[in-house]
């Protein structure tokens, strides 16, 4: 696998490499020393073009865990201010002849494009409202971890599925790793044509209870304006997610950040059956997994400080 | 009226050619068998039997194994002058019209600044005949600076030579502002070409809605935002008794609407493009902007079908390219930021020949017969081989294949649909308003003894 640009892309083997990668590095964070020499005198890039919390910092995190020298670059503040076009922009961070470039970018593609511009590996940490792969691999992995397998689990993805990147690739990916799909969301926020991706769609929570996980979505308060539903009110009576329709053996997500309130409730977000903090744990760990996978990985490459079976090794421990 | 008299091209030297042994298809003039066709003093001075014509004093293109057919008319290409000559001007865009078999092409107005005056009509007009490789004749805006709000002069742009009317790059939205353009017309003459698109609709769209959009986490433009206001324009049309051309038809159900219409006694005619009539919104998967995005988008194998099925029973009389030239820069950006449109002039005929006539699609004589469809809605006298028309003649191989664009363009813009296709089928030849308008330089013309 030279670039990670989305799931649609990955075969359930490659799905299952890079989580199994993920587990070996969950050994390495239970140590004192957190840290493999892996990508030492290497160089990562990450380039956000969104505002973003957990998928940079868990991204840069995962380099410098790694080893690597990173290169963090925000759109604000940055030439892109200027009128840079991301080809430019690219050009020029190529010069630093980096291993690996991140980028999340407002438009769907741009880090397929920038794969044609680079010789550097890419991930893309989210395009547009395209996909977010790093994303539907740590969810994988959390129910993988939770549920040992995703073969007939029943998942309802529910919200505003027409504006999110994480619906798409989770669906793709929960599909591809045997998972049974429905999407649910008020009609004005559900794509048209979205159930030939392998998914049922309901318009309603009506049958929700059938589900083993629930995935709750990220409800935009901008969407109101836009006449997609009536209002927050509306939206939460009939879509949030709350104890009362939660039922005690459900597993319950979100990718964050959660608007309290709207798409779930406080109780169900404390609850014991929430993944939510188990997801942002498992984004480290997927994402050293899957610069690991690109440029440590696969090829057959025995990279500086590996252990044997493929085990990292972590600095100070003699290899 | 003839091409020369209502467009303008660069004034040179009457063709004196035979083609000999070509193979002669013109469906609409029911030519279709081997002749030596003969052109001179601006004319198809004659069709004579194969080997039969006198050559004296002609350059003569041994043509036996080729065909020539009516050369072709589009009335829809941007050359984007004033303004953005950086993609394209009269010049290149008319030489790349010489290259794709066109004897006559329109240009649309949505430059910048619009084509709203009179006086833009008369500098692009001596444009013309000082640089323009085929006759080219020139819209203007329907409303100033294309607002949609108040209409341009129309009656002093008809005088200082405008062809006809679009606001094309946007629809007419507000439908009273439509009706006055249509009501005006009985006054100003000149055909409306129309944009459809209804803008609340299409809203931010960047591609067809659909599966694939879902797909690909983009905004869809759905087919009724086009259906729609073609079926607002037609009844108005209809009811004002005016007459109206609706530009790059894309969805099935705006086929239905215009057949629906024609049936009803509406003055209405339709264009299909190249690239509508060859891809379906699969080719968005691969999200290059640089063939895939243009507006109206590439829809569903369904909607491909169905223009297919227009351009059988003439609901569609014509094959209109939308050309629209643009540089890489507004190309290498992911796929929602790109600009829309695709150049094809220079390919419609080879790609048409290629993905419908070979595989038995469409036959070829309707393919011929649509390519030169887009004058007579114009009130253009329809090229034609008859002997005694206007000289324009495209000779064509038909079993040469070529990769688009390994040779470069004369296009000034690169930014075609079928860049790296090879395609079947090539113009060698082409004739227009009576001159030569193109040669392909590895095709040489002979001198008669």
């Amino acid at each position: 696998m030279k670039h990670l640009l989305s799931i649609e892309q990955l075969s359930r083997a490659e799905i299952e490499a890079i989580l199994d990668r993920a587990e070996s590095f969950a050994e390495v964070g239970r140590r004192d020393i957190k840290k493999v020499p892996t990508l030492r005198g290497r160089t990562v890039v990450s380039l956000f073009y969104e505002s973003s919390t957990r998928t940079s910092s868990s991204f840069d995190l995962a380099a410098k865990r790694l080893s690597a020298d990173l290169v963090s670059v925000k759109a604000a503040g940055s030439s892109v201010d200027k009128g840079e076009s991301l080809k430019d922009t690219i050009a020029t961070l190529s010069a630093y002849d980096p291993a690996a470039i991140v980028i999340r970018h407002p438009y769907a593609g741009a880090a397929q494009m920038v794969a044609g511009w680079t010789e550097a590996a890419v991930v893309n940490a989210g395009d547009g409202k395209h996909e977010h792969p790093s994303q539907a691999l740590l969810d994988v992995y959390t129910l993988r971890r939770r549920l040992g397998s995703l073969e007939g689990v029943r998942i309802w993805i529910v919200g505003d599925v027409l504006h999110s990147r994480v619906a798409r690739s989770n669906l793709i990916a929960f599909d591809r790793m045997g998972a049974e799909v429905t999407v649910c969301g008020p009609p004005t926020l559900i794509p048209r044509g979205i159930e030939e991706l392998g998914c049922e769609v309901s318009y309603s929570l009506d049958g929700v209870e059938e589900a083993e996980v629930v995935y709750a979505l990220r409800m935009q308060k901008e969407r109101m304006s836009e006449s997609f539903v009536p209002s927050l009110r509306e939206y939460a009576a009939n879509f949030q997610i709350d104890s009362r329709r939660l039922n005690p053996r459900q597993l319950l997500m979100h990718p964050g950040p959660v608007n309290r309130g709207v798409e779930l409730s406080g109780e169900a977000i404390d609850s014991p059956q929430s993944l939510i903090t188990e997801q942002v744990a498992a984004g480290l760990v997927v994402r050293m997994a899957i610069l690991y996978e690109l440029l440590a990985g696969s090829e057959g490459q025995t990279p500086a400080g590996e252990g044997e079976a493929g085990k990292p090794t972590p600095i100070g421990t003699p290899a | 009226m003839s091409l020369t008299d209502a467009l303008d091209v660069r004034a040179g030297e009457a063709a004196h050619l035979v083609l000999r042994r070509a193979t002669v298809l013109d469906p609409v003039a029911g030519i279709d068998s081997v002749h030596d066709v003969v052109v001179r003093n601006g004319e198809i001075a004659a069709l004579a039997g194969p080997g039969e014509a006198d050559t004296d004093g002609a350059e003569v293109v041994e043509a036996e194994g080729l065909h020539a057919f009516p050369a072709f008319f589009d009335p829809h290409v941007h050359l984007r002058t004033p303004g953005h000559e950086h993609k394209e001007d009269v010049e290149t865009g008319t030489r790349a019209a010489a290259a794709g078999g066109y004897c006559g092409i329109l240009a649309m107005a949505n430059t910048e600044p619009p084509v709203s005056t009179a006086a833009d009509i008369t500098a692009l007009r001596e444009q013309a005949q000082a640089g323009a490789s085929v006759p080219v004749g020139f819209l203007a805006t329907v409303t100033k600076d294309m607002k949609g709000e108040e209409l341009t002069e129309m009656v002093e742009l008809r005088e200082a030579g405008a062809v006809g009317f679009s606001d094309d790059g946007l629809p007419i939205t507000d439908a009273g502002v439509m009706r006055r353009a249509l009501q005006y017309q009985h006054l100003c003459g000149g055909n409306i070409a129309l944009h459809e698109e209804d803008p609340a609709l299409s809203r931010e769209g960047a591609m067809h809605e659909g599966p694939v959009s879902a797909a690909l986490g983009i905004a869809g433009i759905p087919s009724v935002s086009e259906s729609t206001m073609v079926a607002r324009d037609a009844a108005l049309a209809g009811y004002e008794q005016a007459r109206i051309h609706v530009q790059h038809l894309s969805a099935a159900e705006s086929v239905e609407v215009v057949r629906t219409a024609k049936a009803a006694g509406v003055r209405i005619s339709a264009e299909a493009s190249p690239h509508h009539l060859c891809l379906t919104d699969e080719a968005v998967r691969s999200l290059d902007p640089h063939r895939a995005k243009m507006n109206p988008p590439l829809r569903e194998e369904r909607d491909r079908e169905a223009l297919i099925e227009g351009l059988r029973d003439g609901t569609i009389e014509c094959i209109a390219t939308d050309h629209a030239p643009h540089q890489p820069e507004e190309k290498d950006v992911p796929f929602e930021q790109a600009a829309m449109g695709v150049t094809g002039l220079e390919t419609a005929f080879a790609a048409l020949h290629t993905d419908l006539v070979l595989p038995g699609t469409i036959d070829l004589a309707l393919l011929v017969e649509r390519m030169a469809g887009g004058a007579e809605p114009f009130y253009l006298e329809r090229p034609s081989l008859a002997p005694g028309a206007e000289a324009n003649v495209v000779l064509c191989d038909l079993g040469a294949e070529w990769t688009v664009g390994e040779d470069g363009y004369e296009s000034r813009s690169a930014n075609s649909w079928c860049a790296g296709k090879t395609l079947t089928g090539r113009v060698l030849v082409t004739v227009a308003a009576g001159q030569v308008a193109y040669r392909l330089r590895s095709f040489s013309l002979g001198v008669a003894a």
